[in-house]
């Protein structure tokens, strides 16, 4: 995926198995010495290392892991799950967004409409997606093809990931507050199932903006916030070294954020990570989606949309605080 | 990267404090005068000497806008407090006894009720003393508040933002402010309910991404600064100056997002011009000239 592998610091001793595992087959394949045992054990010292480094993850590790550049993306969830998929480009206004997915095709012989943002896989991608990061175009795309599900009758299923919408000149020239504002209020709009999934980064405003939704679901290792660690840390401890601490403080974990009564589903991750394990992901965040899609379809129209609000309205009025760690 | 501006910072509280105790004199930002809080009062903080609009503190611009600067203010829900538990160098929960203390308000907003220029409405007024006028699930209360109010008694809902955007000791639960108030003011336009949003210094970040943009019409005082991204964000990111004028209301009426850039002195009557007219032909309005019309036919 990645042009160099990105390995996380708590990932090392696993990496190092997993090397070690690799020069021993290929010394056997170069000699007759049977390594089958060697084999053996080296594997369950892997599969043992882990899922010993990925239990008890800190918010902080989990912030790595949302961020792992070999991590499933927008485009990898279209690919696997989308039948028929038909890509649509532009606002209608001023330009096509790239950053900014969407488009139409077949999830389980339903027609629906995907929106997301890729944030890209090498330098080259990224640069053509922004690192992620859509400008106003892109939620004016998101409204557009948020309006051609409602006229439709369509489901929509959004694929968040980003840091942020892009902060930069052209944005506010352009209005991006406005943006994100009317892409959050077309969320709350329309009469069609909305089911978001976290998939990785759920960086605020931005993120928000797509995620105003009927069913709110989140990878085990993805994180959603209203500023980034690093953001955070610089603004109240006047350090960005302290985003670790920022990271905790904030809450921002898929697990927080089931305590908080923000999201409605933790999708499990194959151990390890969905970078480990793109094709098992895939399955998983499947099934969810897919169940909750047919819960919705039992609703009307009107039903949809009013439940989208209430949904809003309730969030935070019915928090368990005890459950809370300071 | 985030879209939470600089304001947020609890370094302003000095100069938020002494706005707020009425000192004798103020020294104007701009150009440097040193003004008499008493001269400044009659011209609503506007100083006389380069025509910069000082902050008004909330109180003072509730005044400003209701006829004859009456109003009853409404009693606001009080959501959880401190939801996370936050705590950085200090705990949030010490941070908003010190803002209660300094400001005498609850948190950063105030909803309130009267009429301007004759016709009843709710307005809710954010207060950039508090926090930075940051918008945290009270805020987000307030302005579902004042939303079920308009509804209710079918009367126009105003905003006054003056905000840096989301309350960060608050975390995702400020963030979900944004698609609430969204919700609270689309509940309002769908009601046929004129919504009329006032910006003012500063209206950025969450506040500016939500339901300040959303209003069918855009007032936003002269100079202040509205925007997604905090100035220095922008700055750190495209590592270039911004120019002159950039994020500024005249920048935004030009680029489209913004109605009418008013002077402070003429705000009040600019809305209740404009609620006048945006009121006088729909059936909310039972003593509207379109529906005596009407009648008469
Ligand atoms: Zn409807
Ligand atoms: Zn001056």
């Amino acid at each position: 995926m990645s042009e160099t592998k990105t390995v996380l610091d708590f990932e090392k001793k696993i990496i190092e198995i997993e090397e070690r595992i690799k020069t021993v087959s290929a010394l056997a394949k170069d000699s007759d010495v049977n390594i089958d045992k060697e084999l053996n054990r080296l594997q369950l010292k892997l599969e043992k290392q882990i899922k010993m480094s990925y239990t008890n993850l800190s918010p902080w590790q989990r912030v790595q892991i949302a961020r792992h550049p070999g991590r499933p993306q927008c485009l990898d969830y279209v690919k696997a799950l989308i039948e028929d998929f038909v890509p649509l480009c532009g606002d209608r206004v001023f330009a096509d967004d790239p950053t900014m997915i969407g488009g139409i095709g077949r999830y389980h012989g339903i027609s629906v409409v995907v929106i997301g943002q890729e944030k890209g896989t090498d330098l080259e991608t990224r640069v053509k997606y922004n690192f992620g990061m859509a400008k106003p175009e892109g939620y004016r795309k998101a409204q557009r093809l948020m309006d051609l599900a409602d006229k439709f009758n369509m489901p929509v299923i959004c694929f968040v990931d980003t840091d942020g919408a892009y902060p930069g000149i052209e944005s506010e020239a352009r209005g991006q507050a406005e943006a994100i504002a009317s892409s959050i209020q077309k969320c709350l709009q329309i009469h069609v199932p909305l089911i978001s999934v976290v998939i990785g980064m759920g960086g605020s405003g931005g993120a928000i903006a797509i995620a105003t939704a009927n069913r709110i679901l989140m990878l085990e290792n993805s994180i959603y916030s209203v500023i980034s660690p690093e953001g955070c840390a610089s603004i109240l401890w006047r350090s960005a070294d302290k985003a670790k601490d920022a990271a905790e403080a904030l809450k921002l974990t898929a697990q927080d954020l089931k305590t908080l009564g923000v999201i409605d589903e933790i999708v499990t991750e194959p151990i390890g990570g969905a970078h480990r394990d793109t094709m098992a992901t895939m399955e998983k965040v499947d099934e969810a989606i897919y169940r909750h899609l047919q819960e919705l379809m039992q609703l009307g129209r009107d039903e949809l949309k009013k439940q989208r609000n209430e949904k809003i309205y309730e969030m935070g009025h019915h928090i368990n605080f005890e459950e809370i760690k300071g | 990267m985030n879209w939470l501006s600089d304001f947020v910072r609890p370094k302003i509280k000095k100069t938020a404090q002494k706005e707020i105790a009425d000192d004798l004199w103020l020294k104007c930002p701009h150009c440097g005068k040193l003004l008499f809080t008493k001269e400044l009062k009659k011209t609503w903080y506007v100083c006389p000497e380069c025509d910069h609009h000082l902050r008004l503190y909330l109180n003072k611009r509730l005044k400003m806008l209701f006829d004859n600067g009456v109003y009853t203010e409404v009693a606001l829900p009080q959501p959880p407090e401190d939801p996370l538990k936050f705590k950085d160098s200090k705990r949030y929960t010490d941070r908003l006894k010190a803002y209660r203390k300094a400001t005498g308000n609850e948190d950063a907003i105030k909803v309130a009720k009267g009429t301007v220029g004759g016709v009843k409405c709710v307005i809710a007024a954010l207060d950039f003393s508090f926090m930075g006028g940051s918008m945290g699930m009270a805020v987000g209360e307030g302005i579902v508040k004042a939303a079920e109010i308009a509804v209710k008694s079918k009367i126009p809902l105003i905003t006054v933002s003056n905000s840096g955007g989301a309350r960060m000791q608050e975390g995702i639960l400020s963030l979900m402010q944004m698609a609430r108030t969204a919700s609270a003011v689309n509940y309002v336009k769908e009601n046929g309910l004129p919504f009329i949003s006032i910006m003012t210094d500063p209206t950025t970040g969450g506040v500016s991404a939500s339901f300040a943009m959303l209003g069918d019409i855009h007032i936003a005082e002269k100079g202040c600064l509205i925007g997604f991204a905090g100035p220095r964000v922008i700055e750190q990111t495209i590592r270039e100056k911004l120019p002159d004028g950039f994020q500024r209301a005249e920048y935004l009426r030009e680029h489209g997002m913004v109605d009418i850039v008013v002077h402070r002195s003429e705000m009040k009557n600019k809305l209740a011009m404009i609620l006048n007219l945006l009121m006088s032909n729909t059936d909310n309005n039972s003593e509207s000239k379109a529906t005596k019309t009407k009648k008469q036919a």
